[in-house]
């Protein structure tokens, strides 16, 4: 089973995400801002993080640099889901090595085209 | 709505679009009427059906379009777009080197997710492209939907499905709360309104025809006319892409399907050994022929 990182400060959001994302079948990892994100990726690498933009003590952008700086750090993919939707935040989520970009309110849609597009999920056959 | 009116409204999208509404979409057809007889001042789907029945054609309007537009979004299904970058236009630029030009038609383009979708495929083989001429029409039975085609402007919701965030940067523009795509993959596709039922032929005659996710709606006998009719506007070796839920086999041997290329139909004549698919074989008869 696949694992998901999901980094948010806000719970609500976390649980939404990790419904969804239980339901692709990934196994969920939670953290609270990019600090405890940091920590979760030492422990052990996920195949893909979730990732929001605006949180407290160290940011996702912020984030995402120390990640790619890991050894091994340029394997997960990188999917932001923030309430920036600006063309420069994805355009700089994009040249910091992110994949993929949600731009936030998001729904089991969104993330299961993103998943699809970033190659860690296929949804079944249209019958 | 009484059943009366359920049996009112079958006949009459039926009659009007081809739309074969089976017995038990009374929920559809509340969902998407009740807020057009809201905007009426209508106390809901009987007093609607009256307007109908007295002839109001802009009620009319509102209820077939009401009923036939269609969720879409950007290279939906993907299958169909990898068939088109990977086995119809390698093949196509062989066999129209001659010409330099390939005529496709989405003939359910909706909102124009899709049209848009197989111009920003061709954008992104623009240097094997160089020279030539490239049609897309984009053609629907809604008006309020090619406009919204042509303006090609997109709700956040709707450029997060299927589309992929490169795309998105590279070939869309903010414009507050919406997402527009560029002129210049806007200026690749033409609009027209075409009712399938109705005779097509104008149009000419395509290389390539998308057709998707729209005869799922029509009964079999209008299948098989359909079908008919967009075999004559297919070139002998063209190509015709269906919707996933979608298939000629066993109703018609106008098409065949395409081996190994799930939703991909070639006329039923095509003979892959045939002459005019090698462009070595065809190109000579070209010239010659330009030489009389």
């Amino acid at each position: 089973m696949k694992t998901c990182l999901v980094v948010d400060d806000s719970s609500v959001t976390r649980k939404i995400a990790r419904r969804i994302l239980e339901e692709m079948n990934f196994q969920i990892v939670e953290a609270e801002d990019g600090e405890q994100a940091l920590e979760a990726c030492q422990r052990e690498l996920p195949e893909a993080i979730l990732l929001d933009w605006n949180m407290p003590v160290m940011d996702g952008l912020e984030f995402l640099g120390h990640l790619r700086r890991m050894p091994g750090g340029d394997r997960p993919k990188v999917v932001f889901c923030t309430t920036e939707n600006g063309i420069d935040h994805i355009g700089r989520a994009l040249r910091a090595g992110a994949n993929e970009y949600i731009m936030k309110p998001f729904d089991k849609d969104i993330v299961a085209d993103k998943f699809q597009e970033i190659g860690l999920y296929q949804p079944a056959e249209p019958v | 709505m009484t059943p009366h009116d359920y049996e009112y409204l079958r006949k009459f999208l039926k009659d009007s679009s081809g739309l074969d509404l089976s017995a038990d979409k009374h929920y559809l057809i509340e969902s998407r009427l009740l807020p057009i007889a809201r905007k009426a001042g209508l106390s809901g789907i009987s007093e609607l059906v009256q307007k109908l029945k007295a002839g109001s054609t802009a009620i009319a309007n509102q209820v077939i379009e009401a009923m036939t537009t269609n969720e879409t979004f950007f290279f939906r299904d993907k299958v169909p777009f990898d068939h088109f970058r990977d086995a119809i236009m390698p093949e196509m630029l062989q066999a129209r080197a001659a010409r330099r030009s390939v005529r496709i038609w989405c003939a359910a383009g909706s909102t124009g997710q899709e049209p848009y979708s197989l111009a920003m495929c061709l954008k992104e083989m623009s240097a094997a492209l160089a020279g030539w001429r490239v049609e897309i029409l984009a053609t629907d039975l809604s008006l309020e939907v090619i406009e919204k085609s042509k303006a090609g402007l997109y709700s956040q919701f709707e450029v997060q499905r299927g589309l992929p965030i490169q795309m998105l940067v590279k070939y869309f523009k903010q414009t507050g709360e919406l997402w527009q795509i560029n002129p210049e993959i806007r200026a690749m596709v033409q609009h027209r309104q075409i009712n399938l039922l109705h005779d097509f032929s104008q149009l000419g005659v395509f290389d390539v025809i998308f057709c998707r996710n729209v005869l799922i709606y029509f009964d079999q006998d209008t299948k098989i006319d359909i079908f008919r009719r967009l075999a004559k506007s297919t070139d002998s070796d063209g190509f015709l892409a269906l919707g996933a839920a979608e298939t000629v086999v066993g109703l018609t041997d106008v098409f065949k399907p395409y081996a190994e290329r799930r939703g991909l139909y070639r006329p039923g004549g095509f003979n892959p050994a045939s002459t005019k698919t090698a462009a070595g074989v065809n190109a000579p008869k070209v010239a010659a022929m330009a030489g009389m």
